[in-house]
């Protein structure tokens, strides 16, 4: 990266908020993939002044900026494209900046870790739902920025669905503050809703209000043993529509369950070919019995070889360990894995299960199934090692054929990881060409000079 | 790079299967105080694999971060994948110690800290410092504030000194406090025997009481772990013999350490030299029989403490227990059978207290850092007494209370123990 540039970057957040040795470039060129690009320099600003000084300089010399997080990202979204890019690193702000309790909202810096906004909410007995595999290692701002979902969503909907308001820096530095403490508003367009998903490809948001709800009381959390994965799928449906909308309805395939047993050792049956972990919450002990009962019987009369309830709150908490290492512990089979996040309506999810095991089987690498079935967002992962130019040719082409299985289904190609650049490929199909022309538009109009997150979601 | 084809390297499955979830982030103290990827899990297993497979050069700034790692192995518990990123630091320091080894590590490691009775040497001016009251003086006559801050918390870590080492009036047999049930071999670790000579003369009391004959060979040696933290794992293994060839000597049931980093080398030694033919079986032996001193207490049938310790107690888990040898639940087990004793937990006892060794000295901003967490979480007990089985964790505790002009105590959890034994007629000692 060009001295002057470094030097108006020291100038703009300081020293100790710029890096550029090869060292702190090699760490800043990859996230949660495979993906990897050095960036030109890596700054963080612990201000939304700051930001909108580093985007004005980078304006002007018209270099690209990527924004990031804590880089748990699973679409190469904040990965840096080759030409020297500046890295602008959120996590160093972290601020909880306003608990309203009143009005139950939150407003907060958009490098919080996820997880401490919920503990801090739930501290004054508010709840923050949605809830990434990566709560622990994302910050808010890359939640809001992919519109991350999680298990809960099933109930409570998406990071999108609690967003109030934003703080966004824009591509020539303006800062615009959008929405309010208010529930309804439809004054002018959705704003929230455009800049909630967009990646980084829009703006910078530095600041988010968020809505909270009510913390609920009790839980309930079962597993549900199958012999049968088809079983299992065919479950999913029969539950919702019993009418019982439980908190959670996640699949896990045998591969998965192996992988998270030789990693926790928490004692999950491996030989089974799927599990159901179902949750249900709310404010009435009775109620949400009654629905994990219900469920329970349901996933029974379906071929569910056992279901246990938890009895503790260790119990319960195992078993949501299990949950979210699932993704990292696939690391134990294989040097690489990709892993889509597919949506379909759910009545499609026992043929598109059907269907991912063929591919597996055509091109003779592991696909481990595992995800929200609840709400059709599966997790098909491929496992495979990289070096090996055969298998990464034969990856590619399975990716392709998920993408197909999901559209002909009538799904999509992410439900919560973003396009990033690993689905770009397909985004024609998926979206049509007026689709595709409108939302290049919109880029053009709020980022006409292109350095916002350059090459995300579409191709540079 | 092909200079690195001929040294001991990081095997390629300590790194490969590394896919970047990022989960480490979340629990590494590093990381949660600087907040860039550099000081991260992640980020060290990333620059340690760019360095050996010749992506990136093997620099002096590429070395620092697997040194700014505090090794709690918080990260290497947690990864689903089985990638010990902590482990991989230090490893790490030993590839550059075989690159270009530093003259002052052969003599600090070869020389003076094996030898217990060199050591001694060395510190009697510590000794002399407080035995002749010249601590004293300088406290009355507050001249600690004319040292810089980073010399005035060490100072203040510095435990009240024995005016002679352990090694030098412990017997060599304790014998059993009535019928002898078991031979225990105690390992009398260098900090221990230095610094916190009074609590493990205590850890023998306890044993003697319930039953032990202990013995205590004067001629141990350094465990090795400042050797291998230091990056010079090849004297660790000149250590190790030593001290199996000496614990050989004694036909004992068991072999017990009060030190936490003591204990989780020890129980490594089986490992360190599995491939040596000679040593592989003596050493799986030794390690076997290694056992922390509250581990131990908890599997053996204890006689109830009479007195009384009427005063809150927290305990924080030091990384070599909780992570390095799953030991957590018996020291606080042991805590809990003293009455009086109100104990309550610690928030986030297993996070690292910044002591790491020697962090203090050669990162003093991150060890303060991490440090100032712990004290928070201190300060939410309302404790009045903090017990933690290891001498660095306790040392790095005592300066953080001191700073912050507090007058909770720092101690070993089996000295809280011998308290209770000691008391007479179920008297309250505080």
């Amino acid at each position: 990266m060009d001295k002057t540039i470094i030097e108006k970057l020291v100038k703009a957040v300081g020293r100790q908020g710029v890096l550029s040795t090869p060292e702190d470039l090699a760490v800043y060129s990859y996230d949660g993939t495979f993906s990897e690009g050095l960036p030109g320099v890596v700054v963080l600003p612990s201000t939304t002044d700051q930001v909108s000084a580093v985007v004005k300089i980078a304006a002007e010399a018209c270099i690209p900026i990527v924004p990031r997080g804590m880089g748990s990202g699973l679409a190469a979204g904040s990965v840096p494209l080759p030409g020297g890019s500046i890295v602008l690193c959120l996590t160093r702000m972290n601020r909880i900046l306003e608990i309203d309790t009143e009005n139950a909202v939150v407003r907060l810096k958009a490098g919080v870790v996820t997880a401490d906004l919920q503990a801090a909410v739930e501290q004054v007995g508010l709840f923050y739902p949605p809830d990434p595999s990566s709560i622990r290692h994302s910050t808010i701002g890359g939640n809001v920025a992919c519109n991350a979902g999680g298990p809960r969503c099933l109930k409570y909907g998406v990071t999108g669905d609690y967003v109030m308001g934003l703080t966004v820096v824009l591509a020539d530095g303006t800062i615009l503050r959008t929405g309010q403490k208010t529930i309804k508003d439809v004054t002018g367009y959705d704003l929230n809703a455009l800049f909630t998903g967009s990646e980084g490809t829009l703006g910078i948001v530095t600041e988010v209000l968020l809505r909270l709800v009510a913390k609920p009381s009790h839980a309930q959390t079962a597993l549900a043993e199958f012999t049968s994965l088809d079983d299992a799928s065919k479950t999913v449906n029969a539950i919702l529509t019993a009418g019982i909308v439980p908190a959670t309805l996640e699949l896990l395939d045998q591969t998965a369950l192996i992988c998270v047993e030789e990693a926790m050792h928490l004692g999950l049956k491996t030989d089974i070919e799927a599990a159901l972990l179902i949750e249900t919450d709310g404010a009435d002990l009775q109620a949400v019995q009654r629905e994990i009962q219900e469920a329970g019987r349901i996933s029974t009369e379906n071929g569910a070889r056992a279901v246990t309830v938890a009895q503790t709150e260790a119990e319960r908490s195992s078993l949501w360990k299990a949950r979210r290492s699932v993704s990292a512990a696939l690391g134990r089979k294989a040097p690489n894995k990709l892993g889509e996040d597919i949506t379909v309506p759910r009545s499609a999810i026992p043929s598109v299960v059907q269907k991912l095991r063929e591919i597996s089987a055509k091109y003779g690498l592991p696909i481990v199934i595992f995800g929200h079935a609840g709400d059709g967002n599966l997790h098909p992962n491929i496992l495979f090692d990289r070096r090996d130019p055969d298998q990464w040719r034969r990856v590619e082409q399975m990716v392709a054929e998920e993408f197909e299985v999901s559209l002909a289904a009538g799904g999509t190609l992410s439900g919560e990881h973003g396009v990033g650049v690993l689905k770009q490929p397909y985004l024609e199909k998926a979206l049509g060409p007026i689709s595709i022309r409108l939302q290049r538009q919109i880029k053009q109009a709020l980022d006409p000079q292109n350095i916002m997150n350059r090459g995300k979601i579409f191709p540079a | 790079m092909t200079e690195l084809n001929s040294l001991i390297v990081p095997e390629e499955s300590s790194y490969l299967n590394c896919i970047r979830c990022g989960l480490c982030l979340a629990v590494c103290p590093t990381y949660r105080e600087h907040l860039t990827e550099a000081a991260s899990p992640r980020g060290r297993v990333a620059l340690a694999r760019k360095g050996l497979e010749g992506k990136l050069d093997l620099t002096p700034n590429l070395i620092e971060q697997m040194y700014s790692c505090m090794a709690c192995m918080a990260c290497s518990d947690l990864c689903p994948v089985g990638i010990k990123p902590a482990d991989l630091a230090v490893d790490m320091r030993y590839v550059q110690e075989q690159r270009k080894p530093s003259v002052w590590k052969k003599a600090l490691f070869g020389w003076l800290i094996p030898k217990p009775g060199r050591m001694e040497g060395a510190t009697l001016p510590l000794r002399l410092y407080q035995g002749l009251g010249i601590r004293k003086l300088v406290y009355a006559l507050r001249l600690t504030s004319i040292f810089p801050r980073q010399i005035r918390d060490l100072e203040a870590m510095l435990p009240k000194q024995p005016t002679r080492t352990l090694r030098q009036t412990l017997p060599v047999v304790t014998p059993a406090r009535g019928k002898e049930n078991y031979r225990v071999g105690f390992f009398l670790g260098c900090a221990q025997n230095l610094m916190f000579a009074e609590e493990s003369a205590a850890a023998v009391r306890v044993m003697a009481r319930n039953g032990c004959t202990v013995i205590t060979p004067r001629q141990t040696v350094c465990c090795g772990m400042p050797a291998k933290g230091y990056g010079r794992h090849d004297l660790v293994l000149a250590q190790a013999k030593e001290n199996i060839a000496l614990f050989e000597k004694s036909d004992l049931t068991v072999i017990v350490t009060d030190c936490a980093t003591c204990g989780s080398t020890l129980k490594e030694y089986g490992d360190l030299l599995k491939n040596d033919p000679a040593w592989a079986e003596r050493a799986h032996a030794f390690s076997q029989k290694v056992k922390d001193v509250s581990e131990f207490l908890a599997q053996i049938p204890l006689e109830k403490p009479l007195g009384r310790i009427d005063a809150r107690v927290t305990y924080h888990d030091p990384c070599h227990l909780r992570r390095g040898q799953h030991v957590f639940q018996q020291p606080r087990n042991l805590l809990k059978q003293i009455d009086g004793l109100d104990f309550v937990e610690l928030p986030e006892a297993d996070w690292c207290c910044g002591s790491a060794g020697s962090q203090l000295i050669t990162h003093y901003e991150t060890s303060t850092k991490i440090l100032e967490r712990k004290m928070d979480n201190l300060q939410r007990t309302g404790a009045e007494i903090i017990a933690s089985g290891c001498p660095g964790c306790q040392m790095q505790l005592k300066a953080g209370i001191q700073k912050r002009g507090w007058k909770i105590q720092v101690v070993h959890p089996i000295a809280l123990l011998d308290q209770a034994y000691e008391a007479k007629n179920g008297q309250n000692d505080h």
